[in-house]
């Protein structure tokens, strides 16, 4: 998403690099370099200038230590002014009131409040047992009503129907009652899409406000959003006291600089990041990461805690061990670091966390969840001998196996090289070079793409 | 910012398209503007010479529209250029001097959709989530009835929650049939719907489509299919193409630069033949669709004003460079 940001930024190192020090000049140059990157990466005017500022400040008072080169120690200063424009650290939900806790959604229209909503309800109910109820005042769009009700159908989260002959503000009080009588500890509040210029719908939303009183009140915007984002963000931070920001649709290739812009102008925090429509694409905003992604370093500490959640700890010691002594690396293993690579979201999910270019040239390889399946479908009609001693599977065993797993003895023949490839990988990253050979061998090797 | 063209639509369809008289449009739109109270409140009438401040701060609203650095250097090149050769030195002169610079850019875009061609005439909606396609569909829905054709719609998203019952309220605000099914097979849907039309003789299908994000590789696959499968029941004759005779890409206006990859990702998937740019309502500018027009120019068809069934107005150049160009500085 901001990885057209990083090239940018790779760039200005680049042009930095040989300099011996930080001059005022070369240092308006590499300036200049990150207002455009900025600009193009949709941050709006009034911010990159703010930034751009705040950077040369920190920069000028900057000496330039031990090994780093100038480069390096700017990138480094964009990088910490970057972090501490996005927030510092990340702000979690605050909660913490005689229940029911009110959260209100509020954005303009298409943000995506509604599926939001839903995946909210969701995560609070999956990780901190929080008994939810879902409530939509959105009386204006066609089956905005519906869309709420069946999400919360779908999720097992209970719903307060509503109808659009009511009036929002009823809406909100009966649930709200409904939610103490019924022992909810959250009330999640849907609210219908508003320009912040339209004065009758403004005025609406901050009577929802003054009568719910919630504890959260979430600004929802898409990471699409261009220049405009600064007045919206203004206009509903006025409105309404906001208590922090959900940033949607980062599983595009957006450049999401409005992220900046919304932190800048109405100074709350990013707390959660929507990476998928499906109910579970909703994370926490890390800014530390968000910065690191930026400056091209990769979201490595989000691919590390992914790991951690979905991969077998004990398997990944087992195979981690293999890895290290470079000896025995078989198709039992091979399987395992596929079943792994599943649980960790699939191929794609993980490439999209990789450094820029290097999840560049994984896509430009098409990367194939699908392939993934099938070779798994493969190594597992092999007998246990065939799976430790591939070395064995001649002509007849291929044409059993592919027969068995019902595809080519092409594909067979196929997977079989990709599993001398990944051993080879295996026994380089052992020797040395470490993680950054293997990252930049994994690309073309990773089994599933072509 | 088109708040005007709203409150006063019946003025803004009447408004002359350039070219056509002996006045220069520049003239017209003004006194168009003024009209409806809305005069160029310009900081350049306070007069003085030409100098670089004045074009920062073009640059400044350029940028803050979202046309983006590339398109914005090319118009302040361009500008410079027609301040040399026009001689320009008065600074009231350079704000009409850069619309008129951006008219070269936009005019070329402003193409009307013609739906009569053929029967029944197909379009396909496409666009990332939550743009406005089917809201845009419910207010062609209208615009197409009100020239004496008929609509049949088609509820060809199949994935988000209520889409289908959303474009069928719209079905009914219009009076105007629509084909859902059960099932999660957009082609399906959409197949069925215009082999209805074709029996019933009807003259527009719409079909919706579930928003999708270009990076999402397997939904841009899907809606090839759709395309393809469309391509079927009504191909290639010898006085017709295949349908979709039409695939619009939806834009929401407060997007920023991604608006152009949305652009050639659609257009290199499906081949857009037409631009909607919905929530202009707003504060939003649209601005984007400059740097659509420089790095890969597709006709804008109609914009979006509002969430109501006649929202919807024909792209007109000149309006939409007063409405980028009237902002405070
Ligand atoms: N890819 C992707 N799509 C999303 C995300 N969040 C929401 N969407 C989609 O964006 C569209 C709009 O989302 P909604 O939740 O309906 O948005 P809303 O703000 O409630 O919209 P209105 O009520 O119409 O104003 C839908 O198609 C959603 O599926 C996200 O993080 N990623
Ligand atoms: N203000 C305004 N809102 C619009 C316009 N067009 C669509 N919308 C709203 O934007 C939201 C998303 O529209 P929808 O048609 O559901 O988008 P889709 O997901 O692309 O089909 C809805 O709340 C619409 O009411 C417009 O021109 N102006
Ligand atoms: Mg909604
Ligand atoms: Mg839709």
């Amino acid at each position: 998403m901001l990885d057209n940001l990083t090239q940018r930024l790779s760039g200005v190192i680049k042009n930095l690099r040989g300099q011996a020090r930080l001059t005022e000049s070369n240092i308006q140059d590499a300036l200049r370099e990150v207002r455009m990157a900025l600009l193009e990466a949709d941050v709006a005017l009034p911010v990159v200038k703010d930034f751009a500022a705040q950077v040369k400040q920190a920069a000028m008072g900057q000496e330039v230590i031990g090994n780093l080169n100038p480069g390096q120690a700017f990138i480094g200063v964009v990088h910490r002014e970057l972090t501490k424009l996005m927030g510092e650290h990340n702000d979690a939900l605050n909660l913490a009131i005689t229940p029911p806790a009110v959260i209100l959604m509020a954005g303009l229209q298409g943000a995506g409040k509604t599926t939001t909503s839903g995946k909210l309800a969701k995560l609070l109910r999956d990780q901190q047992k929080k008994k939810v109820l879902l409530v939509s005042c959105d009386v204006y769009r066609p089956a905005a009503i519906e869309q709420l009700r069946t999400l919360a159908a779908q999720l097992e989260i209970d719903f307060y129907a509503s109808d659009i002959s009511q009036k929002p503000q009823d809406i909100a009080l009966a649930a709200l009652d409904y939610a103490r009588k019924h022992y909810h500890d959250v009330l999640i509040v849907d609210t219908a899409g508003r320009l912040a210029i339209d004065e009758a719908m403004m005025a609406e939303i901050k009577q929802l406000h003054a009568g719910l009183k919630p504890i959260e009140t979430l600004f929802v915007v898409d990471a699409m959003t261009g220049q405009d984002a600064v007045n919206t963000a203004k206009a509903f931070g006025e409105a309404l006291p906001l208590t922090g920001v959900v940033l949607t649709k980062l599983d595009g290739d957006a450049r999401g600089g409005a992220a900046l812009s919304v932190r800048h102008v109405t100074g709350k925090p990013i707390k959660f990041i929507g990476v998928s429509e499906k109910p579970n694409g909703l994370e926490p905003f890390h800014p530390e990461r968000m910065a690191s992604r930026v400056l091209g370093m990769g979201d490595v500490l989000s691919l590390l805690e992914e790991a951690q959640r979905g991969v077998d700890v004990q398997e990944a010691e087992k195979l981690a061990k293999k890895v290290k002594s470079g000896q025995g690396f078989d198709l039992n293993d091979f399987k395992m670091q596929m079943v792994q690579m599943r649980k960790m979201g699939g191929v794609s999910a993980l490439l999209d966390k990789l450094p820029a270019q290097l999840s560049k040239a994984a896509t430009d390889s098409k990367v194939d969840d699908k392939a993934i399946s099938r070779l798994e479908g493969i190594i597992n009609s092999m007998t246990p001998l065939e799976r430790s001693k591939p070395e064995l599977i001649k002509a007849s065993r291929k044409r059993r196996i592919a027969m068995g797993a019902g595809v080519q003895v092409m594909h067979v023949n196929q997977l079989l090289k990709q599993f001398e490839q990944t051993q080879s990988m295996m026994k380089m990253f052992s020797k040395g070079g470490g993680m950054a050979k293997m990252m930049r061998n994994m690309a073309g090797k990773i089994p599933g793409m072509r | 910012m088109f708040s005007f063209l709203k409150k006063n639509s019946s003025e803004t369809a009447t408004a002359p398209t350039a070219e056509k008289s002996g006045t220069s449009w520049i003239v017209r739109l003004k006194s168009g503007l003024a009209r409806t109270g809305n005069q160029l409140s310009d900081l350049f009438s306070r007069g003085g010479m030409i100098d670089d401040e004045l074009y920062d701060e073009l640059e400044t609203i350029l940028i803050t529209s979202d046309v983006g650095m590339d398109a914005t250097n090319a118009l302040l090149a361009d500008l410079r250029r027609h301040v040399r050769e026009h001689k320009l030195s008065e600074a009231s002169e350079l704000k009409a001097a850069l619309a008129h610079c951006l008219l070269k850019l936009l005019k070329p875009l402003a193409i009307p959709l013609q739906a009569d061609t053929h029967q029944p005439f197909v379009i396909m909606m496409v666009g990332v989530n939550g743009a406005g396609k089917t809201t845009s569909i419910g207010k062609l829905a209208k615009h197409f009835q009100s020239q004496g054709l008929s609509v049949l719609l088609a509820a060809g998203d199949t994935f988000r929650a209520a889409a289908r019952e959303q474009l069928i309220t719209w079905g009914e605000r219009n009076n105007v049939t629509v084909i859902a099914q059960q099932s999660g097979d957009a082609a399906a849907v959409i197949f069925d719907a215009i082999q209805s039309a074709q029996a019933r003789k009807i003259d527009v299908v719409i079909a919706d489509t579930a928003g999708r994000l270009a990076t999402q590789t397997h939904l841009m696959e899907e809606i090839k299919k759709v395309k393809r499968v469309i391509s079927k029941v009504m191909p290639e004759t010898a006085n017709s193409p295949a349908a979709p005779h039409e695939v619009l890409l939806v834009l929401d206006a407060n997007t920023g630069q991604n608006a152009l990859s949305q652009v050639k990702a659609f257009d290199q998937a499906l081949g857009v033949t037409g631009l909607v740019l919905t929530k202009l309502d707003g504060t939003a500018k649209g601005g984007v669709i400059a740097a659509i027009a420089k790095a890969h120019p597709i006709p804008v068809r109609f914009i979006g004003v509002g969430e109501g069934l006649d929202d919807l107005r024909p792209f007109v150049a000149e309006e939409f460079i007063a409405a980028l160009l009237d902002q405070p500085a």
